[in-house]
């Protein structure tokens, strides 16, 4: 069996691609860029769609990017229960196309953050196995990036999502005062109901080229590896037998 | 026919708007007072051909519902109008 193949959606716009598509290669995979104009995801096992400024964030950030072409394939994707990964923008994008719950408001500075976040990693999914409990030091770069449930309080997420990442301090405790931007919560990441749909704010891929100093973001990706090379998507392994 | 269809689109009622905010809190200090809450979002002008009104304003509303607003953060206002920035201006 090869190396599993991750698509990495490129829209007008994107800026963390090439960054995913590292970090995909340096975990054992093999990255495939995809176009937005595609209707094909050419194969892949899994789909990540990356951080950046799609369609200049124009209306909303991730509002228009949600009609791209290749979305009604990941659409279709992520509703037959594989793993699909959204970073960032790639967070907004799926919370505009209603793949994950919430959105994604200004921050409450109403400034662009850039800086390195520490996020504690609530429950087990294709992309945080055997991470539950963990807090890594991840960068984030936004500039909306509160999160808000469905319904404003973290309760509304029962039954159509559940937090995955949080904002905390460095023995994982997440404080209001290390919320960076506002966010429900001190939520940083959420997953689909299923699970298999995984949105964060912070930058795993940024995060995972040694030669860049820090590597706390490849187990997000060496968790997706595993999840491929060795069970059936989430959904499906939860049907009742 | 030609119609010209105003969208108002703010952020929810209970929502931070931290944009609002800050205006609210800016006003004082230009000397503007009595203002008690500023809410901040967007006006969006849609020039469209039509047969009625009613039909106009029912696609313009569809639009706002799926695309224009986001119904988890905001709310939207739908109705007719003259010609685009019509009204007292500086």
């Amino acid at each position: 069996m090869g190396r599993p193949k991750v698509g990495v959606v490129v829209f007008p716009g994107s800026l963390d691609d090439r960054d995913a598509a590292r970090a995909l290669h340096l975990s054992g995979m093999e990255p495939v860029l995809l176009w937005h104009a595609e209707r094909d995801l050419a194969g892949v096992d899994a789909v990540v769609l990356p951080g950046g400024f799609s369609y200049g964030d124009y209306l909303r950030a991730g509002a228009i990017a949600r009609f791209a072409p290749v979305m009604e394939k990941v659409a279709e994707f992520a509703q037959a229960g594989h793993p699909v990964l959204g970073i960032c923008n790639g967070f907004q994008i799926l919370c505009e196309a209603g793949l994950l719950p919430g959105a994604l408001a200004r921050n409450s500075s109403l400034r662009f953050i850039c800086r390195e976040v520490w996020v504690r990693v609530e429950e087990e999914t294709p992309f945080t196995a055997g991470l539950k409990g963990r807090v890594l030091r991840l960068p984030i770069k936004h500039s909306q990036g509160r999160y808000l449930p469905p319904g404003g309080s973290e309760e509304s997420l029962a039954g159509v999502g559940k937090v995955i990442f949080r904002y905390a301090d460095s023995l994982g405790e997440a404080r209001p005062e290390v919320n960076p931007n506002g966010s429900v919560g001190n939520i940083a990441g959420v997953a689909s109901a299923a699970g298999n749909v995984v949105g964060l704010m912070p930058h795993p891929e940024h995060a995972a080229d040694p030669e860049l100093g820090r590597t706390d973001g490849l187990p997000i990706f060496s968790s997706l590896l595993a999840h491929l090379e060795g069970k059936a998507p989430l959904a499906e392994a939860a049907l009742p037998r | 026919m030609r119609y010209v269809v105003h969208v108002d689109v703010l952020p929810k009622e209970g929502i931070l708007d931290p944009q609002g905010k800050a205006v609210e809190e800016a006003l004082p200090a230009l000397g503007f007072s009595g203002v008690e809450k500023v809410r901040v979002g967007k006006h969006i002008v849609l020039e469209m051909d039509g047969n009625s009104a009613e039909e106009v304003l029912a696609r313009a509303e569809e639009m706002a519902r799926k695309f224009l607003s986001n119904p988890v953060i905001e709310e939207f206002r739908v109705r007719l109008g003259g010609a685009a920035g019509e009204g007292r201006s500086g």
